[in-house]
């Protein structure tokens, strides 16, 4: 037998909801399920977006004005992207094996550059210029 | 917000009728914002939930700046005492605002006709020989802008649905309210004394562009409004005449505050 919940929430007892009968299967109506938008967040003009989360929402507009308030509602925000999760091309976590032997490629790193001593050169030079 | 605490000259002819636009523009704001935030944890989807709960939110926070200038620069008392104290009676929000949540189509389209008329209203404010209210409507409005494109996108989304029943639904929200829209735009006592001013313009100006504005927004949703001279507007809350729903909202609203009036928050 289903019971109506009673809340100390006056809002939610003006609703009269129902318990579902003890044993019987939870069934919602059917409906489209919305797909999701990745959501990339700009805090300066100039800053890269970085990526921040999703959204789920049934376009991109939608996905936009969402994006705003779970993203940009605090702190600073010059600029927001929503992108259609299904234009995301991911690889397979199978395939992390292609970066395996990364980590022992050093010779890839750029430590051993010695540049420092050009770029003082340079600003030795440019200092010069620009005194009278 | 940010007002400076500041309070600037004022001709006795223009106080009484800035006290009647200013109490109706705070008391609406206030109104609604409380309606809106009935709908946080009861929102369709969680995003949907958020971004309502967040425009209740501004919408308090305008309502704050609107009873703030009125303390500042007309002599009410401090905003919190001037919101919670009065009787329903002394209260000049439109009755747009006073009903009850409904369902989300309800809320959705009061949303859409209320954020579209205080866009128009912050864009001309802005622009106010009051100095003070067009330093407030300046930061009202890009707030508003947000909030518009919310509704807009919502109910566009609703309007082209290709459920039969969400389109309809809308349609008759639309329908079912644009009376009480109407009703924004009760004409105000005194307006003309702050049009001529250049304070703020008469009600009638912000239905026109408000009509314009509401044709172009629904263009292309599949909605349509009903012809404006054959409804009848919803008049009285700017007087103070107000449906059976204000006062159990203010019951609800003030029942904290009512416990310690004098209470530090």
């Amino acid at each position: 037998m289903s019971v109506e919940i009673q809340s100390l929430d006056p809002r939610i007892n003006r609703l009269g909801l129902h318990t579902h009968e003890p044993g019987s299967p939870d069934t919602l109506p059917p409906h489209d399920h919305w797909g999701t938008y990745q959501v990339f967040h700009q805090k300066k003009r100039g800053d890269r977006h970085t990526a921040v989360g999703i959204v789920h929402a049934p376009g991109a507009e939608l996905a936009m004005a969402y994006a705003k308030e779970q993203f940009g509602r605090r702190g600073e925000t010059a600029n927001l992207w929503v992108v259609d999760t299904r234009h995301v091309m991911a690889l397979d976590y199978a395939d992390q094996d292609m970066f395996a032997t990364t980590p022992e490629k050093s010779y890839r790193d750029p430590g051993g550059y010695k540049v420092n001593d050009k770029i003082d050169a340079y600003r030795e030079k440019m200092s010069h210029e620009h005194t009278p | 917000m940010n007002i400076p605490h500041k309070s600037v000259p004022i001709a006795d002819l223009h106080r009484e009728p800035l006290r009647h636009l200013l109490t109706a523009l705070a008391d609406d704001h206030l109104i609604l914002g409380h309606r809106h935030s009935e709908w946080t944890g009861l929102g369709p989807i969680l995003e949907e939930d958020i971004a309502f709960s967040s425009i209740a939110q501004d919408q308090m926070g305008h309502a704050l700046g609107f009873y703030t200038l009125l303390h500042e620069h007309l002599g009410a008392p401090d905003p919190d005492i001037h919101a919670f104290t009065r009787q329903e009676t002394e209260f000049s929000c439109c009755q747009l605002v006073e009903w009850p949540i409904g369902d989300y189509d309800f809320s959705l389209t009061r949303h859409l006709f209320f954020d579209l008329a205080a866009g128009l209203r912050m864009e001309t404010l802005s622009l106010s020989s009051f100095k003070p209210l067009a330093q407030l409507a300046t930061k009202i409005r890009g707030e508003v802008k947000y909030h518009m494109f919310h509704a807009k996108t919502m109910v566009n989304q609703l309007g082209n649905s290709n459920d039969e029943t969400a389109r309809a639904r809308m349609q008759t929200a639309i329908n079912r309210q644009f009376g009480l829209a109407l009703g924004m735009f009760e004409p105000r006592l005194g307006e003309q004394i702050l049009d001529d001013a250049q304070i703020a313009p008469i009600e009638s100006k912000w239905r026109e562009r408000w009509l314009e504005a509401l044709n172009a927004v629904l263009d292309g949703s599949g909605l349509h409004i009903p012809d404006p001279d054959r409804i009848e507007p919803v008049y009285g809350g700017r007087n103070g005449y107000h449906t059976e729903y204000l006062q159990p909202l203010l019951n609800e609203m003030t029942e904290v505050f009512r416990l310690d009036p004098q209470a530090e928050w």
